[in-house]
């Protein structure tokens, strides 16, 4: 064996020897530590978010797009929106299902979704997201009578 | 060799495990793009008034006193939103009156003639066909609309680096010092507001334009102001400027601002 060898070897033994227990037990310690937060909280979570729907929302059946779409994606719709309402003064939304809406989010989203607090802001807060589009648009675009 | 077959199986191992886990991330990926491309349409509205440039002309023989300005300037700050501010310098303004001598200095003589030395002009931003606020944008939140030549503005992306009130030689731009919320006597709940950090200007109406209406300030002016497309020769504005002679603000800087001032 090269000296190497031996030094490494030698180098290890002292390792096992001396320090075994304090370091196994540190290990043990950090991991209890680390997965605290989920072993704590494990079959714990929170239920997902009921919405509600106005009236006439519920009336309209189906939003610009498809639910599911529109649950995962409005963000993205949103986007699309404002690029080409600001940008292109496209302001005619349509459809696949061929049904034409005006591009906006004060006066077309949030007048059937007119109940912010217990539809936008359900969600919002449940996945823990601040968007800052109400920093600007008006919550109530129509005051509900 | 046997260590070199146990290095061999775990290797392997490895990849199969990393194969494995890399298939439903790869499919995440493959959904995620062109699920909704082509499939919806995005057009004008019917009724929207086109144009290549807009442009005004501002009719100042028409005009005596403040008192002839002030329906189309709480118009234009009625419904957008315009807060009023009590302090002089968080001031936001869209269209307000200035003196000859502000709005023209380039153009005034030592012995003016009356009238215009004593009414107010009106003015706004002046829709350039070469904005210099455009150029010094950092974000692209304010840019020259190919559509129609309105100088826009996206909110949503301005940082309010004021950079474009600076190249703005006209003073056409207002920065939000404050949350403008508060100071909105009436709020038009059809058009936002804005937040506390972006500048704001004029937007000739692009949100009236889109429906077929006439910008607020034209439609309260009582025949003061005429708006039109600057680029067709038979547009209304084209006739008041073959019939009249018009005045701009500081055409010396390039700028080519498209609001036109009969006196």
């Amino acid at each position: 064996m090269s000296d190497k060898k031996i030094f490494l070897m030698k180098d290890k033994n002292i390792f096992l020897i001396k320090d075994k227990k304090y370091i196994i037990a540190g290990l043990v310690f950090f991991i209890a530590l680390f997965t605290f937060p989920f072993w704590y909280n494990s079959g714990k979570a929170a239920p997902g978010p009921e919405l509600k729907l106005t009236d006439k929302a519920k009336e309209a059946k189906e939003c610009v797009m498809p639910t599911a779409y529109m649950r995962a994606e409005h963000m993205q719709l949103l986007d699309i929106w404002r690029q080409s309402v600001v940008r292109n003064s496209d302001n005619i939304y349509v459809n696949p299902s061929g049904k034409a809406f005006t591009m906006s989010l004060s006066n077309t989203c949030l007048d059937c979704h007119s109940n912010k607090a217990e539809f936008c802001d359900k969600c919002h807060d449940y996945a823990s997201v601040r968007p800052y589009c109400f920093d600007c648009h008006i919550d109530k675009p129509k005051e509900i009578k | 060799m046997e260590s070199s077959s146990r290095r061999r199986f775990l290797t392997m191992a490895g990849v199969a495990v990393l194969g494995i886990g890399a298939k439903p991330v790869l499919d995440v990926l493959a959904a995620g793009q062109g699920e909704v491309a082509g499939s919806f349409k995005l057009k004008k509205g019917d009724g929207a008034l086109n144009a290549k440039q807009w442009a005004m002309v501002i009719d100042t023989r028409k005009v005596e006193k403040a008192s002839d300005l002030e329906p189309m300037i709480s118009a234009c700050h009625k419904i957008h939103n315009v807060p009023q501010m009590e302090n002089k310098n968080h001031e936001i303004k869209w269209i307000w009156e200035e003196e000859y001598h502000y709005a023209f200095p380039t153009a005034t003589s030592r012995y003016m003639n009356e009238h215009a030395e004593h009414i107010p002009f009106l003015v706004l931003c002046n829709h350039c066909e070469n904005p210099p606020c455009v150029r010094a944008c950092p974000t692209k939140a304010t840019f020259k609309r190919e559509s129609d030549g309105i100088v826009m503005m996206d909110f949503h992306r301005c940082i309010g680096c004021r950079f474009c009130m600076a190249a703005c030689p006209y003073g056409a731009r207002s920065f939000n010092f404050r949350d403008p919320r508060p100071f909105i006597k009436e709020t038009n709940k059809e058009f936002p507001t804005r937040m506390k950090g972006v500048v704001e200007k004029c937007n000739y109406c692009a949100e009236r334009i889109a429906v077929g209406k006439l910008p607020a300030c034209v439609e309260a002016s009582n025949g003061i102001l005429t708006f039109g497309d600057l680029f067709d020769p038979n547009s209304a504005v084209r006739e008041l400027l073959k019939s009249n002679f018009t005045i701009r603000r500081k055409q010396s800087l390039g700028t080519e601002p498209s609001v036109y001032y009969i006196v």
